[in-house]
């Protein structure tokens, strides 16, 4: 593969992201997209931030973490007390970064001794460290305690968030298609014959887990930001679980999948909002109906990919001369 | 000829149950070895020990590496396997959702330093590196005609490929030492036959010891130059082929007592 023929591919993904922004604006400035709709475009990209983070975790290195809503409120939290005190955009960026390297450290904390275990325990014990992150959070005087924070400044504008899912988006993906990312491939699919071919297991492992969770806390930040509220409560084991559907619906392993199961649910979720109680039950009837007839999630295991769309059409061409 | 690796009173208890007891064995470089026994007799225990997927109860496996003999009881598997050990599995252990060439490429992933910077922000040495080791890979499945296979997923070849795959995995480690296990389980003749030339050509081209485990006796006589037998977990005798077809211990053994 030449460098050019990847220029190709990386001008393509460049040219989508510059044209979906254009998209954007040109439909709020047109006031197609209003305020409302707004709010649900950004839930819907702080959404993918979440599901492509958890995917990299499950899909990829194979590892079943229940407890992403934790690492989420750390970049949240980091967030709402750095802006509320000195409110300003570059306040926001250090912010997030500073939210970041919590959320890799409590990753380490969390995934060293926990990264050990498998399926079913990694499960109950990533969920248990989401839960003591979300009670230290609860009594801590800084953060507000349970009632929360409010009135934080609003810098994530719907830029920003674009920006950010693009960027977490990027890095993740590239990671995946890397030497770490195939030996997290290897951990997922056969732990023993990848350890038998010099692969650490466990530094895979922890290094997804931590690169999942600091996408994570990115969209903890962007969460705190845009919405201005806060309370401990927004992180507890439903968000968790609510991120984990978005990655099962889309295909577990496929990132082109998670997008997608975030826009759809987001959609139906605004669209379900005069149903009243009805809401949650037609919700679950569209994740079952998914699941009978899709039980491997909308998109499987494939990815968009310019590559192959390109392939595709110079075989068609091939076929016809 | 110099040993590469030395086993000293090799020891492995299951609870009460000995699976591996008192093993003595070495080997050198640039040979073929087979190793042979009844069912049960410990054969894929000894591999397991050997690779370090499980720890020996007591006695010593040592390693002859570039830089001295390195002891390898506790040793992690992929630090062993890294220092030139490379196995395949006697029920196959592909990476069965991923395809031919990623299965070789994952293979490699010791033998190249990727900064994780370069490889997020795609510079242009991480498309050099991927260059290369991609052609490296797709080498070595020419050498094993696999080469036509690149993309598909491994879980869909045939049971024969996927052996052979399984070994062309295990020598993009470079290994100095390979163990095959049970490689020709459920071949057909004539595959079988086309495996022994193949392992005959892997050890010779490449230079390494291969151990081999191997109920086809046809197969253990035409290719191994010394043949360790194992029953019940003791070594039960050592030897070139002849000596081992005329061994008392060994007939015994296999076909039990005469009466």
């Amino acid at each position: 593969m030449t460098l050019k023929a990847n220029l190709k591919y990386n001008i393509c993904w460049l040219i989508l992201m510059v044209a979906g922004f254009y998209l954007m604006n040109t439909l709020i400035l047109a006031g197609v997209i209003d305020s409302f709709l707004e709010n649900m475009v950004v839930t819907i990209g702080i959404n993918i931030m979440l599901a492509v983070g958890l995917n990299l975790i499950i899909g990829f290195a194979g590892q079943f973490s229940l407890g992403h809503a934790g690492f989420m409120a750390v970049g949240a939290y980091a967030t709402a007390i750095i802006i509320s005190k000195t409110p300003t955009a570059g306040a926001l960026y250090l912010s997030i970064i500073v939210g970041v390297i919590i959320a890799i450290i409590a990753a380490l904390i969390v995934g060293i001794p926990t990264l050990r275990l498998r399926g079913d325990y990694l499960a109950i014990a990533t969920m248990g460290a989401a839960e003591i992150i979300r009670i230290i959070i609860n009594n801590m005087k800084i953060t507000n305690g349970p009632s929360g924070m409010f009135n934080i400044p609003q810098f994530a504008t719907w830029p920003v968030v674009y920006i950010m899912v693009c960027v977490t988006t990027i890095i993740i993906v590239n990671f995946i298609h890397s030497r770490g990312g195939r030996a997290a491939l290897a951990v997922r699919e056969d732990e023993i014959a990848a350890e038998s071919m010099g692969i650490n297991i466990f530094k895979w492992k922890l290094a997804a887990f931590v690169l999942g969770a600091a996408t994570a806390a990115v969209a903890g930040s962007m969460q705190a930001s845009y919405l201005q509220t806060i309370a401990p409560n927004n992180f507890n084991i439903m968000e968790s679980i609510a991120i984990l559907i978005i990655v099962v619906l889309g295909g577990v392993g496929s990132i082109t999948g998670s997008f997608v199961a975030a826009i759809i649910l987001g959609v139906v979720d605004t669209a379900l909002q005069n149903f009243g109680a009805l809401r949650m039950v037609i919700y679950a009837v569209v994740l079952i109906l998914i699941m009978i007839f899709k039980p491997s999630g909308i998109m499987g295991s494939t990815e968009l990919s310019f590559k192959r769309l390109f392939n595709r059409k110079n075989k068609k061409v091939g076929a016809k001369s | 000829m110099t040993t590469l690796l030395n086993v000293e009173n090799l020891v492995k208890n299951f609870g009460g149950l000995t699976a591996v007891s008192d093993v003595n064995m070495h080997l050198n470089d640039d040979e073929l070895v087979a190793l042979i026994g009844p069912n049960g007799a410990g054969k894929t225990t000894l591999f397991n020990l050997l690779t370090g997927v499980i720890v020996p109860s007591t006695g010593s496996i040592t390693f002859r590496g570039t830089d001295g003999v390195i002891p390898l009881n506790g040793m992690k598997t992929y630090k062993i396997a890294n220092l030139g050990m490379g196995r395949t599995f006697q029920n196959i252990r592909l990476f069965k959702e991923l395809s031919v060439l990623d299965n070789v490429l994952i293979a490699m992933t010791a033998h190249y330093k990727e900064n994780f910077i370069q490889s997020i922000f795609r510079s242009p040495k991480f498309y050099k590196t991927e260059a290369q080791i991609r052609e490296e890979a797709i080498e070595l499945l020419k050498i094993f005609d696999l080469q036509d296979d690149l993309d598909k997923q491994a879980k869909n070849l045939p049971y024969g490929i996927q052996r052979r795959l399984e070994i062309v995995r295990s020598l993009a480690t470079k290994p100095k030492i390979l163990f095959l296990d049970e490689p020709a389980a459920g071949m057909n003749p004539e595959e079988t036959a086309d495996l022994t030339r193949l392992i005959r050509q892997v050890q010779r081209d490449f230079h390494i010891t291969v151990l081999l485990i191997e109920h086809d006796m046809s197969l253990v006589m035409n290719l191994a130059s010394r043949i360790y037998v194992l029953d019940h977990g003791s070594l039960l005798a050592e030897g070139t082929p002849t000596e081992i077809q005329q061994n008392d211990a060994v007939i015994k053994a296999y076909l039990g007592e005469e009466e």
